[in-house]
């Protein structure tokens, strides 16, 4: 359903991404590791249509991803490394907007996410006041309320404390079970069924 | 169910000025400068009242567009630094109406409370009190111009160091159409003459902004994400 196709990619004089191909069914999880600098996030940026590979396609249920982009987007949810919150605006209000953007969304499915995400307590708080670990349970609620069947995280579970990274695995394996397909760049084991994960090891360009 | 465009546009347009309300000074700021500008002017002119109201036109407009490249900084940096625009242009929605509603906001921030402020800027250069509605209208009418104008530049230096010099080098030349058109319909305002011919070429940049430069704004944010 998600194919990525020989994709190469430079960033100014360095050849980033050596023709990354795969090709992730729904329940799959695609576990992209490598050491710093290997070009996780440009393959996830890429994914997502942030980048445009010099070589190769992205292709979402067997189409061009690029020629069908705003139906592409709307399935998809995006965490990259900093949670894209306003500082001046209460967690609430930040998903009320963010998602709102996409659907229309009520205040109280909003309240379950936060709910679930362990965010509830300071969801009424201005998110500069926020920890960097409070805001990504924020912007965790934010990937979930988004409904889309394929989710790009990127380090989702930086400055998680043990609980916030067993939720991100759990939020994972949910999402999973319901039939979609996670593409994430972690630097430790998700510790996942073996027979839902995709490992694909990134090497130093 | 997916929201429309005009909805998404709404939203953008309501959450920038909630944010601007919380957080007034990239408001106050460049509308500060333009009130010291025009004002400090005439200390250091002649005290002739005639002499003032010539040199009215082109204080106001130049301390106008000074004002508004200071302000088109701020108009995609916040959003660009901390992520939203990238989730803007991933959320499914068309990011040309997401940016106009970015632009139409960002002029009501800065360029309207500008333009109401204008008359006391321009008392101080002694323009008669029957031409204020042609001030206030001529420079209304430009800032907006001005604005989505400006909105390209913003776009295009999303990605640059020191994006403020070359925001300014890059819609200087665009806005000068705007600045001579702008300050002939001032100065006709204040001589009492037909202020239609300027207004009405400035009513056509802005429609012609309106029309492409979302587009180009659009364009230019996606060049400026990668």
């Amino acid at each position: 359903m998600l194919t990525v196709q020989d994709v190469h990619l430079w960033r100014g004089d360095r050849h980033v991404l050596r023709g990354v191909s795969f090709d992730a069914q729904p329940g799959k999880c695609v576990l992209l590791t490598g050491k710093n600098g290997a070009g996780k996030t440009t393959l996830i940026r890429a994914i997502a249509g942030l980048l445009d590979p010099e070589e190769g396609q992205v292709f979402w249920r067997g189409a061009p991803a690029r020629n069908q982009r705003d139906e592409f987007h709307s399935e998809l949810a995006y965490l990259g490394h900093e949670p894209p919150l306003k500082g001046d605006l209460t967690a609430r209000e930040n998903l009320q907007y963010s998602i709102g953007i996409r659907r229309p969304v009520s205040a109280l499915e909003i309240d379950a996410a936060l709910v679930r995400t362990g965010a509830k307590a300071f969801s009424d708080r201005a998110t500069r006041m926020l920890s960097a670990g409070q805001k990504r349970r924020v912007a965790l609620a934010g990937v979930l309320l988004a409904n889309a069947v394929l989710w790009l995280l990127d380090e989702p579970t930086t400055n998680l404390d043990a609980d916030g990274q067993q939720l991100v695995r759990d939020l994972i394996s949910e999402q999973l079970a319901r039939d979609g397909i996670v593409v994430a760049a972690v630097h430790h084991s998700l510790a996942l069924p073996a027979e839902q994960l995709m490992p694909l090891e990134l090497a130093q360009p | 169910m997916k929201a429309t465009s005009l909805v998404a546009a709404g939203l953008v347009a309501v959450r920038d000025l909630r944010l601007a309300f919380r957080k007034p000074s990239q408001v106050i700021q460049p509308l500060m400068f333009f009130m010291i500008v025009a004002t400090l002017f005439p200390l250091t002119l002649t005290p002739e009242m005639s002499r003032l109201r010539d040199a009215a036109p082109g204080v106001l407009w130049i301390g106008a567009l000074l004002s508004s490249l200071l302000a088109l900084e701020f108009l995609f940096r916040d959003d660009a630094v901390d992520g939203t625009l990238e989730q803007f242009a991933l959320s499914g929605q068309s990011l040309t109406w997401m940016l106009f509603a970015k632009t139409c906001t960002h002029w009501l921030l800065t360029g309207l409370p500008l333009a109401l402020s204008a008359p006391i800027a321009a008392a101080a250069l002694g323009v008669p009190m029957e031409a204020m509605v042609g001030v206030v209208a001529s420079l209304m009418l430009g800032s907006f111009a001005m604005s989505l104008v400006g909105a390209i530049g913003a776009g295009l230096t999303l990605g640059a160091r020191r994006g403020g010099v070359l925001l300014s080098l890059l819609t200087l030349p665009l806005a000068v159409p705007i600045l001579i058109f702008g300050a002939r319909a001032t100065q006709l305002a204040i001589s009492g003459g037909d202020m239609a011919p300027p207004m009405y070429l400035l009513g056509a940049i802005a429609v012609l902004g309106v029309t492409l430069a979302p587009l180009a704004a659009a364009a230019a944010v996606r060049i400026g994400l990668e």
